[in-house]
């Protein structure tokens, strides 16, 4: 009799209150239910949780990885800039000491042509007082006979040692 | 959501209860338990999907997921953080339970949603089962794991003394009707919301007023793509809401 009342309300009413189809519902639903909870703990949960936890390991590697590619690069720059700084200073170094090697070489060079100017100007010196003394001499021999002649121009008559020394008197003033 | 033709026999004709019969795949007999009916039909579609989500789309097991493995590692990592934030470190044995009850939810509605189909999760029957299922589990769970002492979730030492007898009472009868706002509330939304876009489709039946039809279904289906998550969603962390009391019952 239930049951008849109840398809009776089925037909006119929710399809969701004929009790008729539940058994049917119910033993489909446990059926899937039961798959889904299979299929689920037995492939895929476990599958996907290996997957995420691969990745997470992978990324952390790479991340280590990438963390001691960057300590490297570090370094390399540190020894490259440490290796920069010393070829600075040994150019430095290197100009400093050229500086000095020339400076000295320069100074003894330059000592030597003092010397050598030095050297020439005394040769020169000697050939000019030399030059002056024959001047001198000649201007006084000239002067003799000059005055001798003018003298003697005059008419008067003097004797060459009184011309001398009046010569020698004049050119000593 | 069956038969567009009810609208072709002409006039005014409502038959929104029409598309959640159950009836036999194979001829007109009677609906023994183990008929292979619609339901049947539904539910092995639903697992078709979920294996092909969860398995077929994460076969190549690959580093750099695929469309469709991303999707199923998008709802595991989704539902384990759930289980995990919720019911706690030691709710996570339960995990796989949890994810077959939402993957179940989300696929049948979402299944339910396409033109034509039978939408399961709109029985009381099946939600009613999936409520009760989550209902027992928690309630075993609870005594086994803390013995009587999970009878001190309806003895709230927070109020004064003499309330908590009160108190006591509300809470018993608030954990026996867990199952039954979970399993309505479920089993209501699907079905109300497939019921009011029928409606809608047999006034569509009068020229005049179908543009408005036309608009209002696309409207409310709009609603129910969301409903359909959003139930699932709820049914979910509501279990693990419920499992977090079975396990650490004095919080």
């Amino acid at each position: 009799m239930a049951a008849e009342a109840a398809a009776g309300a089925a037909e006119s009413g929710m399809p969701q209150l004929d009790i008729s189809t539940f058994p049917n519902q119910i033993f489909w639903l446990a059926v899937t239910m039961v798959v889904i909870y299979f299929v689920l703990s037995r492939i895929a949960l476990p599958r996907i949780a290996s997957v995420l936890a691969e990745r997470s390991g992978t990324i952390s590697n790479d991340i280590a990885a990438a963390e001691e590619l960057k300590q490297q690069a570090v370094a390399a720059e540190a020894a490259y800039e440490k290796a920069l700084r010393d070829a600075r200073a040994e150019a430095n170094r290197i100009i400093a000491a050229t500086k000095a090697e020339i400076q000295e070489e320069l100074a003894s060079e330059l000592k030597r042509a003092d010397a050598r100017i030095a050297e020439k100007a005394a040769e020169s010196e000697a050939a000019i007082a030399a030059i002056r003394a024959t001047a001198v001499e000649n201007v006084t021999a000239v002067a003799k006979d000059t005055a001798a002649e003018i003298v003697a121009a005059f008419g008067a008559k003097a004797d060459a040692a009184t011309i001398d020394q009046a010569i020698d008197a004049r050119m000593k003033e | 959501m069956a038969a567009e033709d009810k609208a072709a026999e002409g006039g005014l004709v409502f038959h929104p209860l029409e598309q959640f019969k159950v009836h036999p795949l194979f001829g007109d007999g009677p609906i023994h338990w183990y008929t292979p009916t619609n339901v049947t039909l539904w539910m092995a579609v639903a697992v078709l999907v979920i294996v092909l989500l969860m398995v077929v789309g994460g076969r190549s097991r690959a580093i750099i997921p695929g469309r469709v493995q991303s999707v199923g590692e998008l709802i595991y990592g989704f539902i384990y953080k759930m289980v995990e934030d919720v019911a706690g470190h030691d709710g996570v044995k339960f995990f796989p339970y949890i994810m077959t009850l939402f993957m179940f939810i989300i696929t049948a509605n979402y299944l339910g949603l396409i033109p034509m189909a039978f939408a399961t999760t709109s029985h009381i029957a099946v939600t009613a089962v999936l409520a009760l299922a989550v209902f027992f589990t928690v309630t075993i769970v609870g005594f086994v794991k803390n013995g009587t002492d999970f009878l001190g979730l309806f003895w709230v030492t927070a109020a004064p003394l003499p309330l908590r007898p009160i108190l006591a009472v509300i809470e018993l009868i608030s954990y026996f009707v867990r199952p039954v706002s979970h399993s309505i509330r479920l089993g209501g939304n699907v079905m109300a919301g497939h019921a009011v876009i029928k409606v809608f489709a047999g006034f569509a039946a009068i020229a005049l007023i179908s543009p408005v039809s036309v608009a209002a279904i696309t409207a409310i289906y709009g609603l129910e793509l969301m409903v359909a998550g959003i139930q699932a969603y709820v049914f979910t962390i509501l279990t693990c809401v419920y499992l977090k009391d079975a396990l650490h019952p004095h919080h």
